[in-house]
């Protein structure tokens, strides 16, 4: 779960990292009085909104009076925000956040990770900035890395080694320890997949702060943190996707038009693929879980069909807690309901998949069946095709 | 034969609720032998269980895992705790020296998962998992949730980091008359117990295994580190090898926690070609697994 830019300073402030002055605005009014708040003579106005790349999108302006503040705001906020991590429709804009402009004499990385065989590892660079990912790629040995113990948490002498290696001052390791170490405080204590300051800089007077930050929170410690859900922004994510999520339902839209409904993660990946194999583009990715229930199977077709671009819609299940005898029914009363038009190819395997057949050629529906994945995604590309 | 699991395999189960109680059984009935259960608070009370041959047999609570394996000698554990609880169901068991620990639970959180391999650190016990399938060998035990009767006992290891995919290969492979010798799920998330080289590990000593089929997703590195270990070690064995996600986007979580490309990292073309550069018989088409791998057995 991703969480903005002011949501990630408060979270790093707590932990004792210095980060640039700011405040948050809900308007354009809101906005100016911030500048007058701030009391600095120029501020930078940046959207809030969960995807990077805001400052080539244009969400992240100079301003250097309240009025301008204002206008730079209003506009900012009338209209979505695209970025090349949006896509063309973009994202709206709720809400901007008004800084202290500083002059950045240099920029530093600072971020951690889950990495699969190290554990966490913080990792820091004296080459920050919005190049980062160009400088790992290109030059890998210019990132540093230290492994962090979830018991211990980031060592003293770890952060220490680390800023030296920075070249940060004999006067400036104690606030750079401290904010490696709440880095990581931060990243344990909020059960978080990544935290992230870019960029960490020193500024022209000799200040040491964070000018950006951004955190992703582990979906699955939502449990034990109620926090996660006051801190939750939906504005940005796919209205099918949120309504997947409260059936227990795993949807991800894509840009093709053949519908899938699979149960499993894996099995659904590969459905996907063996469509584009086929010829065809899948619309989705949606996982109805292993233990899949009847009327999850109609809350997925209504998923499925409220995206416009689908054109045929594909039903692989391979049953074992599941019952395909099940499914065919929670398939057949979905289509009777619904009256759904789509053409529907459906492919059962596994636990009582004879019976499921059964009801789908028993129901006088229109229901095309399917032996083995090729044969079905063969046949759904097919009736995509035929319905242009 | 098999990996793993074996005729004096003594399996215990931890969360026995409706979903455990629901697996316990279907194990208990394949014949797996379950000999107690940790449920705090019951010690001393009993629950029926199916046995293969269609009687039934009282299988006994216990208060805790120690308790469990001092009266049973149980030496390995099922368990079906929620994600609220179940790194320190697996420590439990860990700690009471269970050898084999299988962990079903989906969506423990990552850190629990670190605190976990930590703690599992100098101490003898395997982990499988966890948000995993089980394991099974076909004729001698199910420690998991995948329909038995799809399997039939066979020469060819089977190693997934998924769940249904899994059992789509097994319905393949049996379709074609070839039987499984153990088929492992390891599970989704990025932090889990034993890793597809740990378990080829296994494959590659079983005398009775004589091919393996890898079913990979995209993100992470395990795929390429276990095709290092194939082209290393294990020459002597065919590998098929399927990598799911070949059509996924960058960026975004795929239902498993650990399906997720990250900075152009982890691609299944990336996989692909790592694994065929190693001499694994790289399957494009999810449908084909089975194929491939009787002609991989027919050279």
């Amino acid at each position: 779960m991703k969480i903005h830019e002011y949501q990630a300073k408060k979270i790093l402030s707590e932990f004792g990292v210095a980060v640039q002055e700011g405040i948050v605005a809900n308007s354009a009014a809101e906005a100016e009085a911030a500048f007058t708040k701030l009391g600095v003579p120029t501020a930078v106005v940046k959207a809030q909104v969960h995807a990077g790349g805001r400052g080539k999108g244009g969400g992240v302006k100079l301003v250097k009076s309240a009025q301008e503040a204002n206008s730079v705001s209003a506009t900012i906020l009338s209209r979505p925000l695209v970025t090349h991590q949006t896509g063309p429709q973009g994202v709206p804009v709720h809400k901007v956040l008004v800084c202290a402009a500083v002059d950045i004499a240099k920029e530093y990385y600072l971020g951690m990770v889950l990495d699969r065989s190290l554990g966490l590892v913080l990792m820091a660079s004296a080459e920050g900035g919005v190049e980062i990912e160009e400088v790992a790629q290109k030059s890998p040995e210019k990132i540093l890395k230290e492994t962090v113990d979830v018991r211990y948490g980031l060592l003293p002498f770890q952060a220490r080694r680390m800023a030296m290696q920075l070249g940060f001052a004999e006067n400036e390791l104690d606030i750079v320890v401290k904010t490696m170490q709440g880095i990581t405080q931060a990243f344990i204590a909020y059960d978080c997949s990544l935290v992230e300051i870019n960029p960490f800089v020193r500024t022209k007077d000799g200040k040491i702060m964070a000018i950006d930050a951004k955190i992703l929170f582990d979906d699955n410690a939502d449990f034990r943190h109620p926090v996660y859900e006051e801190l939750r922004d939906n504005s940005e994510v796919n209205e099918a996707e949120i309504r997947a999520a409260k059936s227990k339902l795993s949807y991800i839209k894509l840009d093709g038009n053949i519908g899938c409904m699979v149960n499993g993660a894996g099995l659904a990946m590969s459905t996907m693929d063996i469509i584009k194999r086929a010829g065809g583009e899948p619309a989705n990715f949606l996982d109805v879980g292993g233990g899949v229930q009847q009327d999850q199977v109609i809350e997925a077709f209504r998923i499925i069909v409220s995206d416009p671009h689908v054109e045929a819609i594909l039903v692989n299940i391979f049953g074992g807690i599941a019952k395909c005898d099940l499914i065919a029914q929670g398939i057949v009363n979905a289509v009777k309901e619904m009256g759904l038009k789509h053409p529907l190819v459906v492919r059962l395997e596994g636990t009582n998949m004879e019976m499921g057949m059964k009801i789908l050629s028993s129901s006088g529906l229109k229901i095309d069946t399917a032996t083995g994945m090729a044969d079905a995604a063969q046949k759904v590309v097919a009736a995509a095709k035929a319905k242009k | 034969m098999s990996i793993l699991v074996n005729r004096n395999t003594r399996v215990i189960c931890q969360g026995l609720g409706k979903a455990g109680l629901f697996h316990c059984t279907q194990c208990s009935e394949y014949g797996t032998n379950i000999v107690g259960a940790v449920k705090p608070g019951k010690n001393g009370t009993t629950f029926p269980l199916p046995t293969p041959d269609k009687k039934e047999k009282a299988v006994p609570y216990f208060n805790s895992v120690k308790e469990a394996v001092a009266k049973t000698e149980a030496n390995t554990s099922i368990i079906f705790v929620p994600a609220t609880g179940a790194a320190d169901a697996i420590m439990e068991a860990v700690d009471a020296g269970i050898a084999l620990v299988i962990c079903i639970t989906e969506g423990v959180p990552t850190l629990d998962m670190l605190r976990v391999k930590l703690f599992m650190q100098g101490k003898n016990s395997r982990l499988i998992g966890p948000n995993c399938p089980g394991l099974i060998s076909p004729g001698i035990a199910k420690i998991g949730i995948m329909p038995g009767y799809i399997h039939r006992p066979g020469k060819v290891g089977v190693v997934s980091r998924s769940g249904t995919l899994t059992y789509e290969t097994v319905g393949q492979l049996t379709a074609l008359n070839l039987g499984q010798s153990t088929c492992v799920g390891i599970g989704g998330d990025p932090i889990i117990g034993s890793s597809f080289v740990d378990i080829l590990q296994e494959f590659q000593k079983d005398p009775e295994t004589e091919a393996v089929v890898m079913i990979g997703e995209i993100g992470g590195d395990a795929e390429e580190k276990a095709a290092q270990f194939i082209s290393q070690n294990m020459r002597n064995k065919p590998v098929v090898s399927f990598i799911a996600g070949q059509t996924a986007p960058p960026g975004r979580r795929m239902g498993h926690a650990g399906a997720i490309i990250s900075g152009g990292k982890g691609t299944a073309k990336e996989k692909m070609k790592t694994l065929q550069e190693c001499g694994i018989h790289v399957v494009e088409s999810p449908a084909d697994i089975g194929k491939t791998m009787a002609k991989a057995l027919k050279k």
